[in-house]
């Protein structure tokens, strides 16, 4: 019989337990959700002896158990639950050397719950070229625990680790500190009126405001003789409670652990002069995103080009290969081109998020907060919005869920409004697809392409909205808060090729699965509407048509895209664009487009598959979306229907409009109110109708 | 009354007491505490926020809380 026992992954954040997790696991992880949050669950199985199997889970992290975040929260929850399924037979706790002694706040609490715990020293291999020196068994014996000494980057002292969570039965569970000696007679009366229950737990159930299952904290009141604290004197317990703490680390590690002072300065002060230089600065963060989007928009092309001639060519394929018929009509025309339409995508959101990982695993994105939190500031922000603003450029739902880490509820709600306006991926082929089409693809100087411009501009027009609007919001929104910002300055790190490709594989998964499945029903949605009619006008289409035209003057296959276009103009989809026409032809489109915009309220990146869709179900030659799509003609103006004027006010339009189910789902969750998310569609979508409007009114 | 927010790039002091309630609990637990080491290694663009040394941990605060820490300076050798 095999055994499974169950391992929490902890540690603060920057100590690369992540890494620590991916060695441990590989690639066999699952990513979820916590049930009911949206707090990134990440957890394995591996196998560490013949019988015995071990479930890792990967806490978020944490500097201590002192909960200030959702994501914090997790950690806490589960620690003081023993009923979770996922409650650790043995805790890892992963920290780093150099930062040892801060590292070790949170382990002599978590030592203190009673749970076998091991202590995990990642970045050894950097001990000798930093001077430090540890006295590994005097450790073990003053923190009644293993330790073990690791290297995520050199994969060095994992097996080690793995024999010592196998051996977690032998470990000690007694505390290395009592937290109780802060007031003795409070803690006293405390456990004679709760005998049953575990002291620091009672402790940590009254000082944190969650839920731990049975022990509520409002049930803790006063009976059998304990009195409970004003919430000041809690808060003046907890500062003595650290303070004994770091009196305790600080004591440990004079004895354990020396340090070379004149080897342990260097790289960081050199860089940190040029990173954070206040002219130099702020032209590099700019020179690096500049330089971000133009290789995205210079890589993506080719490989969006393969994928969109790829998929029309298997919907080629199927056409011919199986027998005709509606199936293979729904396979070819509504699933495939829906499916291409989100594949596409996959060159860009693997690429920002390649960036995007490389500049957080280096410690570059900490220097950029500390940049920008002046400037944010005058923007109703912190520094910290700088990256949910960055990581908004690929995706508003991350986006939004990194806003947790502001800790001002104020400066969290204005970047939380705020973020969609940032350019999000799913922008990115309705802009690449009309840019291409009314843009020339000329150099301007001999250099730089118009259209890269354009979409640099756009960009740029994004990030200017997110900032004006955060002004605005700050100015509007009454809200009593006291500004609080903390940020851990971390150590420069070469990137470790492994974290940053699990990365970019989980993300671009999970956004795939994620969209996928939404582009995919509404392209088989539509795909039925645009193929079936509420009359006989539909049915008939054929004979109503071969009898209004003159036959002899026209081939056969003119015949047929007019009884094809006749079929979609009466087919239900057809009704439905024609019912909306009158609104979005001052904009400069026709009910075609109509349509796309309106399939895009549930995610943007639909609009090219929708146009995709209905013009596969019009058309059936051989044409990529592109030349379909110059091919229209305007209803009423006649002419291309993607001119210079429609084309800036499309783009306009879905640079402003809030167009993402998921975003707004997202944005309920992390206010725990609808009416942030409404503000956010309404406000928006009016905004970008108004500005597209004008956009073609002025330059039609 | 000296504070965090009174010190010079490259200046070093020890902490002294933290009375303020407005101060957060997060950055004693990174190892702001009385008795502890601290050192102005830089002031960002704008005079704001401010970035610092204490007990061998880089972290950076704004200048409002650094307000509320008081400091003894320790003499130059």
């Amino acid at each position: 019989m095999s055994k499974q026992i169950n391992i929490a992954l902890v540690g603060n954040p920057n100590t690369g337990k992540t890494s620590v997790f991916n060695n441990l696991t590989g690639l066999n992880q699952k990513v979820g959700n916590y049930p009911g949050i949206t707090v990134e669950k990440k957890e394995a199985v591996i196998k560490l002896s013949r019988n015995l199997k071990a479930h890792i889970l990967d806490l978020p992290g944490t500097y201590s158990l002192n909960a200030t975040s959702l994501d914090e929260n997790v950690v806490i929850e589960l620690l003081l639950n023993k009923n979770d399924k996922d409650y650790p037979d043995v805790v890892v706790v992963v920290s780093d050397i150099e930062n040892l002694k801060r590292n070790l706040l949170l382990f002599t609490q978590i030592k203190d719950l009673g749970l076998p715990t091991i202590l995990a020293i990642n970045m050894a291999d950097r001990m000798d070229r930093k001077g430090i020196q540890l006295d590994v068994s005097l450790l073990e014996k003053r923190l009644k625990t293993k330790v073990n000494l690791i290297s995520a980057r050199k994969n060095k002292g994992f097996t080690e680790l793995k024999q010592s969570i196998t051996d977690y039965q032998k470990l000690s569970t007694n505390p290395c500190l009592e937290a109780s000696k802060i007031d003795r007679q409070y803690f006293e009366s405390l456990k004679k009126a709760y005998p049953k229950q575990d002291l620091y737990k009672l402790w940590l159930v009254i000082t944190q405001d969650v839920n731990f299952g049975k022990t509520n904290r409002n049930k803790i009141t006063s009976q059998n003789g304990f009195k409970p604290k004003s919430d000041s004197e809690i808060k003046r317990l907890q500062q003595k409670e650290t303070i004994k703490r770091y009196q305790f680390i600080n004591e440990t590690l004079k004895e354990t652990l020396t340090k070379d002072l004149a080897l342990a300065k260097g790289l960081r002060a050199s860089i940190d002069r040029l990173l954070i230089h206040k002219v130099w600065g702020y032209v590099i963060f700019l020179a690096i995103l500049f330089l971000i989007f133009q290789t995205i928009y210079d890589w993506s092309t080719y490989p969006m080009d393969f994928i969109d001639e790829s998929f029309l060519a298997l919907s080629e394929y199927v056409k011919n290969v199986f027998p005709l018929g509606m199936l293979s009509d729904l396979i070819s025309e509504g699933i495939i081109p829906g499916i291409g339409g989100i594949v596409i995508f996959v060159p860009q959101i693997a690429l920002l998020f390649l960036f995007i990982s490389i500049l957080e695993e280096t410690g570059y994105m900490s220097r950029v907060v500390f940049l920008m939190d002046r400037i944010m500031r005058k923007f109703g922000m912190s520094g910290k919005s700088i990256v949910p603003l960055v990581s908004g450029t690929a995706c508003a739902i991350p986006a939004v869920m990194a806003a947790r880490n502001i800790e001002s509820w104020k400066e969290r709600l204005v970047t939380i409004l705020v973020v969609p306006f940032t350019t999000c991926s799913a922008r990115l082929p309705v802009y690449l697809i009309i840019i291409g089409l009314v843009i020339p693809d000329e150099r301007w100087l001999g250099v730089f392409n118009y259209q890269g411009i354009t979409l640099m501009l756009l960009y740029l027009l994004g990030f200017v909205t997110a900032i004006g609007s955060g002004w605005l919001a700050s100015k509007m929104l009454k809200i009593e808060f006291k500004s609080y910002f903390v940020v851990e300055m971390p150590d420069y790190k070469m990137p470790i090729f492994k974290n940053v490709f699990y990365t970019v594989i989980e993300k671009t998964k999970s956004f795939v699965f994620g969209a996928g499945k939404i582009i995919l029903a509404i392209s088989i949605i539509l795909w039925v509407l645009a193929s079936y009619g509420p009359t006989d006008d539909f049915d008939n289409a054929e004979s109503i048509v071969t009898a209004s035209l003159d036959v002899t003057e026209l081939t056969q296959e003119e015949i047929n895209t007019e009884i094809s276009s006749y079929k979609l103009k009466n087919s239900y989809i057809g009704y439905a664009g024609r019912a909306i026409e009158p609104a979005v032809i001052p904009l400069g489109y026709d009910w075609k487009i109509g349509i796309a915009i309106i399939a895009s309220f549930a995610a943007r990146e639909v609009f090219v598959g929708t146009l995709a869709t209905i013009y596969s179900v019009e058309n059936d030659d051989e044409q990529t979306i592109k030349s379909r799509m110059a091919a229209e003609t305007n209803p009423v103006l006649g002419g291309p229907l993607f001119t210079f004027a429609s084309g800036i006010s499309l783009l306009l339009f879905y640079a402003f409009a809030m167009q993402c189910m998921s975003t707004l789902a997202i944005v309920r969750r992390e206010t725990g109110t609808w009416k942030w998310p409404m503000i956010q569609l309404f406000g928006m979508s009016g905004f970008a109708y108004v500005v597209a409007l004008i956009a073609f009114q002025i330059l039609k | 009354m000296l504070t965090i927010a009174s010190l010079k790039k490259g200046q070093k002091a020890i902490i002294g007491e933290m009375t303020s309630q407005d101060i957060p609990l997060k950055l004693l637990e990174m190892g702001c505490l009385p008795g502890n080491h601290v050192e102005l290694i830089q002031v960002a663009p704008f005079k704001d926020p401010l970035y610092l040394n204490i007990n061998d941990t880089f972290l950076s605060i704004r200048r409002e809380t650094a307000k509320l820490i008081h400091i003894e300076l320790i003499p130059d050798e």
